[in-house]
């Protein structure tokens, strides 16, 4: 992999070719491998190394970025040059502000110190033995008749920023991951887990439950679409409130994009609901520090329901404490979250964990006190209807199981789902611990499963 | 990159490999964005890379790297065949692939002014232009503009022959109108949504799409939208623009024909499809006038999915999907066309870059226009009461296709023959088959547009691939509309 030093080293020439006041760099990338199976076969088996250099100049409030992978001197230089050729001939921002010094950067002790994410024993994963996972999950279908399909993951990676005025940046990680959907005749059911700690991932255990799903959720029977009370398993949850985050930004509130403009203060959702923002928590990933090298601080986005406080990039923050809406949004800081500059965005949450109810049930406890309802374990192709009533719409996908006098009957024909995200979040009933979901509609998070009422489903499908 | 190629290939064949192909890829790409009068974007990528794909004991390893030396490519060769090799501790059968004959050739996306040799500053000029039109409309609260250009360069050798060396030109761009006021959130979008339109053709694009001219009324019709009545709830007869019935022909067509969802192998992810096998050629899937090809071919303009070759070296064809309304297509690759019997790929196979693995993806599928005259203006006098759909705002289909939804930006109520009242949030839903099955008019020819479709997903890991749609104007009967808002 790419070393801090190595990455120092292609900095001081990006330095040296750059004519602009400011230069920054951003290393990304590192080595990853993905085996995928279906029909109880790996029919796709891949690996890839690759390392990107991001240079932005600035200059008299102007900036631009190029990107390249190549790091021989000519590379270097081009990427450079592009960088300046187009921030050169725009038009000054007054908004634009220096790059951030190191006492603004996590080695100032100012950002969270994270555990170690990276693991030798993922990063060491061969073919061989991903292969040797995949046998564990197609024996497990082979036995019940089902069909299996699926990934087993793995890479290490490195994230680092440097500029030129001596802020420096450094984060490597490892990952393992491993979705499995069971297919049976008329049913099918769906596991994913991932971690940056292969030995806490089993295969055999998630095909077991991706298993039993498709199992139990066999001859699905239709009822008519409706409000129901629902069950949402921690993936159906995150892909759902994913949909959120991206309004939590300051930028999204100054370019009035928000679902929370004019929003910000009020009980918004359920008192039960209190979500933070923090890289630092056990069961979260990614590195410490956003897109200007800034750290990451912890922040509490929803307390008991109130929309409390956003999420700024350095830029975001100033410009927001000149904006009209700087008394309405709480306290502006530069909290860590921007994205690399330029971007249209600004900032963003991405480290999201929802707060530890006192007394958390558990999906079981949550079924058996259901005298009617629905238990859904994935969601699929969830758009946004609505941007300010924040209405979603998306289908059930493997495994939807009806739930009658606190136990479950049988599965059920997939729904079309048309619900306010704000409306979700006030008709939370009662909810798991939480625990680090992944899913494919939003980026991981550490979210409970939520016994949701007047789930709002308008149509039902073919299966 | 011959040299390149043959290092790679050699240690393929002498480590056991019954196929293999090597491609190297150069990529370049510019962004240009504008956020109310300010730059949004300004970026320049470039990328370079190769990967060697190899079948070995019946199965598939794939390895890639950046570095294009000699050490590199046989270290990554070698990779491939180590992944081949644990492929096959995990198969029930052996991969076979359709014949093709070796070729070689060259070819460039047609084009008349390369995008990259025009100045940044003439770019962010127009660009500010559009921006400063969007918002001299009142109640405009946000004017995003966007300009995208890539450039491909692919060699691609395989041991079976073939040297195939294709460059290709994307050009996009569009803008889009916000506005906030009361409880809404109000846009519209030009010439489409999500990044406008995209072809793979050069700066000739930009000055065909009119930006400059279209940007006031686009403004004005994002604020309109608030005072405008909420979309009734009901069975209406509806009409669908080119664009939005381009995203209809994306979802409820090109997605369930890829003859590898047919086959379970996205069912992980993307998922699998209704189209299964037994309904080639005996499923009735629209009406008489639906008839949908998928025609990556050069003369059938300049689409997203316009090429010489695919990315396993098969040359572009055209598959009748749907031909008087009856399902006669997939989307097939050398892998898949003969597990259902052919005896050819139909040439999709297409990867995201240099990196990626190379999947079944839509090329250019596209509605025909209606043989008889029709514009759409006459398309509106001729209808008695339906609700007209411009610009998609929202998509979602369920994972074998069948249950779809979709939103657009602005609806009109059209009444006796004439477009009467504006329509705010409107959608509409239904079964697939049912859908198109309900298809009495087309427009002709000179309302057909090729749109491009820059993000479609699919594949683990994700891959974003640019597909084409040729559409026109058309009309659907007793369509279920506004249950996004029931």
């Amino acid at each position: 992999m790419l070393t801090r030093d190595q990455a120092a080293e292609i900095f001081s020439r990006i330095r040296k070719y750059a004519t602009t006041d400011e230069v920054e760099c951003l290393f990304s990338g590192g080595r990853s491998a993905l085996t995928r199976f279906a029909n109880n076969t790996i029919h796709q088996n891949m690996a890839e190394e690759n390392y990107g250099i991001s240079v932005r100049t600035a200059f008299g409030g102007r900036t631009a970025r190029a990107t390249t992978n190549k790091f021989d001197d000519e590379s270097l230089k081009d990427v450079v040059s592009a960088s300046e050729s187009l921030a050169r001939v725009q038009e000054p921002d007054p908004d634009l502000l220096p790059m951030p010094s190191p006492d603004e950067s996590e080695d100032s002790g100012a950002g969270t110190k994270l555990p170690s994410r990276y693991f030798q024993e993922t990063a060491n994963l061969t073919p061989a033995e991903r292969a040797d996972g995949v046998g564990q999950i197609v024996a497990i279908a082979q036995k019940r008749k089902f069909i299996a399909a699926g990934i087993f993951a793995s890479s290490e990676a490195i994230e680092g920023i440097f500029n030129s005025r001596g802020l420096s940046a450094w984060h490597t990680q490892t990952s393992a991951e491993i979705s499995i959907t069971m297919l049976a005749e008329d049913s099918s059911g769906w596991q994913k887990a991932n971690s940056p700690d292969i030995a806490k991932l089993s295969p055999a255990h998630l095909a077991q439950i991706a298993a039993e799903k498709a199992a139990r959720s066999a001859g699905p029977r239709e009822i008519a679409p409706g409000k129901y009370t629902v069950i949402l398993e921690p993936a159906a949850v995150l892909d759902t409130v994913g949909f959120a985050f991206y309004d939590f930004g300051g930028l999204a509130i100054i370019d009035q994009r928000s679902f929370l403009n004019n929003r910000i203060g009020t009980r918004l959702f359920g008192e039960n609901i209190s979500i933070w923002d923090d890289v630092s928590h056990p069961l979260q990933s990614g590195s410490p520090f956003d897109g200007e090298g800034v750290p990451r601080a912890r922040v509490q986005l929803v307390e008991k329901g109130v929309v409390k406080r956003l999420v700024y990039s350095r830029g975001s923050a100033s410009k927001m404490s000149r904006s009209p809406y700087r008394d309405k949004v709480g306290p502006i800081d530069a909290t860590g979250h921007g994205f690399p500059i330029p971007n249209e965005i600004g900032e963003a949450p991405m480290n999201i964990v929802f707060e530890k109810q006192e007394e958390p049930a558990t999906v079981d406890q949550m079924i058996a006190s259901t005298d009617r309802g629905i238990l859904v374990t994935r969601l699929w192709y969830i758009r946004e209807v609505d941007p300010y009533e924040k209405i979603l719409t998306g289908m059930t996908r493997d495994g939807t199981f009806l739930i009658e006098n606190g136990k479950i009957v049988c599965g059920l024909r997939n729904f079309r789902f048309n619900q306010s995200l704000i409306e979700m979040l006030s008709h939370v009933e009662a909810m798991s611990t939480p625990v680090r979901t992944s899913g494919e509609e939003s980026f991981d998070m550490v979210v409970p499963a939520m016994k949701v009422r007047d789930f709002n489903f308008t149509e039902v499908t073919r299966f | 990159m011959k040299e390149l190629a043959a290092w790679a290939l050699n240690i393929a064949s002498q480590r056991g490999a019954t196929y293999a192909d090597v491609r190297v890829i150069e990529e370049r790409s510019r962004a240009l964005a504008t956020k109310n009068g300010k730059i949004g974007n300004a970026s320049d990528s470039r990328s370079e890379g190769f990967n060697v794909r190899v079948l070995i004991d019946g199965a598939w390893g794939f390895a890639s790297s950046r570095e294009c030396h000699r050490a590199s490519v046989e270290s990554t060769a070698a990779r491939a065949v180590d992944i081949a090799k644990a492929s096959a501790r995990v198969k029930q059968s052996d991969v076979s692939l359709a014949p093709e004959k070796a070729v070689t050739a060259e070819w460039t996306t047609p084009h008349e002014v390369d995008p990259f040799s025009i100045s940044i500053e003439q770019n962010l000029a127009l660009l500010q232009k559009i921006d400063r039109e969007l918002r001299s409309v009142s109640g405009v609260t946000l004017a995003e503009t966007n300009m995208n250009f890539r450039r491909e360069e692919q060699w691609f050798f395989s041991s079976e022959g073939s040297e195939i060396h294709q460059t290709k030109y994307t050009t996009g761009a569009g803008y889009v109108a916000y506005s906030f006021a009361g409880s809404e959130i109000q846009k519209r979008s030009y010439p489409s949504s999500f990044g406008g339109q995209w072809q793979n053709k050069g700066y000739e694009l930009i000055d065909e799409l009119k930006l400059v001219e279209n940007a006031r009324r686009i403004g004005e019709e994002a604020v309109a939208l608030h005072a405008a009545e909420q979309c009734p709830q009901g069975v209406f007869d509806i009409i669908l623009e080119s664009s939005q019935l381009g995203l209809q022909i994306h979802e409820s067509v090109g997605h369930p024909i890829e003859l590898d969802r047919v086959l379970g192998m996205e069912a992980n992810f993307a998922g699998t499809s209704f189209l299964t096998l037994e309904k080639l050629r005996t499923l009735k899937y629209g009406s008489e006038l639906v008839n949908v090809v998928a025609d990556a071919r050069q003369e059938h303009g300049p689409g997203l999915g316009t090429f010489a070759f695919d990315d396993e070296g098969v040359p572009a064809q055209c598959t009748p999907i749907i031909s008087n309304g009856l399902f006669t297509g997939y989307l097939s690759s050398r892998e898949t066309a003969p597990l259902i019997g052919l005896e050819r790929s139909g040439g999709t196979l297409r990867a995201e870059s240099w990196n990626r693995l190379p999947i079944i993806r839509m090329t250019n599928i596209s509605i025909l226009p209606g043989e008889q005259p029709l514009t759409m203006e006459q398309l509106i006098s001729s209808t008695e009461h339906a609700i007209l759909f411009q610009t998609n705002r929202s998509w979602s289909i369920d994972d074998k296709r069948y249950n779809f939804q979709f939103g657009t930006e602005l609806g009109w109520e059209i009444k006796n023959g004439k477009r009467t009242r504006m329509l705010k949030n409107p959608s509409y839903s239904g079964i697939t088959t049912e859908f198109w099955n309900s298809m009495d008019a087309i427009c002709s020819r000179e309302e057909w547009t090729l749109w491009g479709t820059p993000n479609c997903g699919k594949g683990q890991p994700q891959q974003v691939m640019g597909t084409g749609h040729g559409a026109a104007p058309a009309r659907f009967r007793k369509v279920r509309v506004g249950s996004a808002y029931s």
